[in-house]
């Protein structure tokens, strides 16, 4: 009898087009859209991932985020140097400041001090140009984003100049970086070159980067530097929910994706239901008269079950494929940089294609199953 | 012409039924007692609204009286479980309705066999067989194609071979000339004696065709939810 549900189905093909577009539709909508959800509040913590090396975060206790933090005194540094369990610590200075580019222009941009030393907090790759070229004079190096933004013209950013605070800089590499959420010009540059670029007060460091020691557990030490210090410290992890969570928390970004995925659920309830109610009532004479034949009523829900099986696996393959297909297709855009598909979305999807096809199937069934098969005689 | 055995193959007894029409109750059936013989081709004719459709509805376990008894072929069929009695349609009652109901988009072949295939046959085997009882009603070759590249009579045909595949004991006709021409309607009855009726088989046939009525072996009358005749001809007040 299944293979009869299927053939009613797929012998209509406008409504079985109909129900699989309605699924697919429904599904690329929500995945789609909590994708992109997903990848962008997840910039809320690129300033911690584009940090690889750093284990813990110090920071003044007000601090919240890379980006929303306040600058302590320079002492800090070497008050978590101190700490047991630190195995060693480096300056981070992260900033906002204009640069006037040669063509004149005014662009807002991030300026990153990373240690002058190690290096450490730039990020791990670099697209053009070597790490030490930060050793040369006035160096910066420009994140990709940064590169589209500012040299959308197609000119090679290296040897390009730069006015940062009245002072010269030279973009002398591009680093292969995890975009800001607002997509900002990023310039990395040695941490005593960026207290140059950026005008500031007396305190200028942003947040201490540590590491610990071999066998120590970061949130131990973490905990044992704000136990000594004062300070705020959140281990890489925690840093980074917290970066997250500020755009839950702080943006309306969240209601709008929210009200987009409800309405994907909405519009496949509503095509689906109303397809499916379409196809059931143009068949209701045969499936009374298969009634009447001798067919249970629990076959009816077989068969019934089927076709939705049958149009939610297609339609819901179509969907995640189409979602795929659209994070493959905008890959090269900068902003879209790094954007995946995270293994609950498509199981979410699953579940809201589950929830479309049981409500509409339900709907769908109860006349069949309300239908006497003497009524096939009226 | 098949020699009737006698056998009872529907015993009703006191069949009434009642349908509610908002605050009033409305009987259709007063309390029917009849037979219905193996072997015969039965005629139950009457005006619409007579409660014909009712009846054989009743007498074939798709709808439930108010008050009597059916047995069909010695089952009390409305004592049986819900699943029994649709277990037991399946089994051994083959319909043919008035508007086909054959599904669209299933060939010929595939219509024919629903109810092997519904029994749990086999596809494959469930075609074969149809195709056999296909070519019997000489519409063999049109097992490939979909009901609506036939005509009228020859989705008749199908209904026919669907009715018969399973070998019912009972064959419940629904108005099976109603949508035919005189000449197609007769073909179709003379179809239907030639395959339908046989010697452990009944033939019940709903219809208000009179030019059919010659055709049966026996008639029962419907009067306003009684039998007003029984018998081999219709009275002539008809």
């Amino acid at each position: 009898m299944l293979w009869i549900a299927i053939r009613m189905l797929t012998g209509d093909a406008q409504k079985f087009y109909g129900l699989l577009f309605g699924i697919a539709f429904s599904t690329l909508l929500i995945t789609q859209q909590l994708t992109i959800f997903v990848n962008l509040i997840e910039r809320g913590a690129s300033g911690v991932f584009n940090a690889p090396e750093a284990e813990i975060w110090v920071m003044d206790p007000v601090s919240r985020t890379t980006d929303v933090k306040y600058e302590m005194p320079s002492t800090a540094l070497d008050e978590v140097r101190s700490v047991r369990g630190v195995e060693w610590a480096v300056p981070h200075l992260r900033a906002a400041a204009s640069v006037r580019t040669s063509t004149g222009d005014l662009e807002g941009v991030a300026i990153i001090g990373v240690d002058d030393a190690t290096l450490i907090g730039l990020p791990r790759n670099m697209l053009e140009g070597d790490k030490n070229v930060l050793s040369r004079p006035d160096s910066v190096i420009i994140d990709d984003v940064g590169v589209t933004n500012m040299f959308a013209d197609g000119t090679d950013p290296i040897g390009q100049r730069l006015e940062l605070n009245d002072q010269r800089a030279v973009i002398r590499g591009v680093a292969d970086s995890i975009p800001a959420f607002t997509s900002q010009v990023v310039l990395y540059t040695k941490y005593t070159n960026a207290l140059n670029y950026v005008p500031g007060s007396r305190n200028r460091l942003s947040f201490v980067l540590a590491g610990v020691s071999e066998g120590q557990d970061a949130a131990t030490v973490a905990a044992r530097i704000e136990e000594q210090t004062g300070l705020k410290a959140e281990t890489r992890d925690e840093f980074a929910q917290a970066g997250i969570d500020f755009i839950i928390q702080n943006t309306g970004i969240p209601t709008n994706f929210g009200i987009t995925v409800a309405l994907g659920f909405i519009v496949g309830v509503a095509i689906v239901g109303l397809t499916f109610s379409l196809f059931i009532r143009d068949n209701i004479k045969q499936f009374g008269a298969l009634k009447a034949i001798g067919v249970t009523n629990s076959k009816i829900v077989r068969m019934v079950g089927a076709q939705a099986l049958l149009v939610g696996s297609v339609g819901y393959a179509l969907g995640v494929l189409g979602t795929a297909g659209f994070m493959y297709a905008f890959s090269a855009v900068p902003q879209f940089k790094g954007f995946y598909i995270p293994w609950q979305i498509p199981l979410v999807s699953l579940v809201a294609v589950v929830l479309i096809l049981a409500l509409t199937g339900w709907l769908a069934l109860r006349s069949v199953l309300n239908t006497e098969p003497a009524s096939v005689f009226r | 012409m098949v020699k009737p055995t006698g056998e009872a193959a529907i015993h009703a007894r006191g069949i009434t039924r009642d349908f509610q029409a908002g605050q009033s109750t409305i009987r259709v059936l007063h309390g029917i007692d009849t037979e219905i013989r193996a072997g015969e081709m039965t005629f139950v004719v009457g005006e619409s609204g007579s409660g014909k459709t009712t009846l054989i509805s009743i007498m074939c376990g798709i709808l439930w009286p108010t008050d009597g008894e059916v047995k069909v072929f010695g089952n009390d069929i409305y004592s049986l479980s819900d699943s029994d009695l649709v277990n037991f349609r399946l089994q051994n009652i083959g319909f043919i309705f008035q508007q086909y109901n054959l599904i669209p988009s299933i060939d010929v072949a595939a219509n024919a066999a629903v109810p092997l295939i519904a029994q749990g046959m086999p596809i494959d085997k469930a075609r074969a067989r149809a195709k056999v009882l296909l070519d019997k009603l000489n519409i063999g070759d049109q097992a490939d194609k979909l009901p609506n590249q036939l005509s009228g009579g020859q989705q008749q045909r199908v209904a026919i071979a669907r009715a018969l595949v399973h070998e019912p004991r009972l064959v419940v006709c629904d108005e099976p000339t109603a949508a035919l021409d005189a000449s197609s309607g007769r073909r179709v009855m003379d179809l239907l004696r030639e395959v339908a009726v046989a010697p452990d088989r009944a033939c019940i046939i709903v219809t208000h065709d009179n030019r059919i009525f010659d055709l049966a072996d026996r008639i029962l009358v419907l009067e306003d939810g009684r039998v007003t005749h029984d018998g081999t001809d219709m009275p002539h007040d008809h």
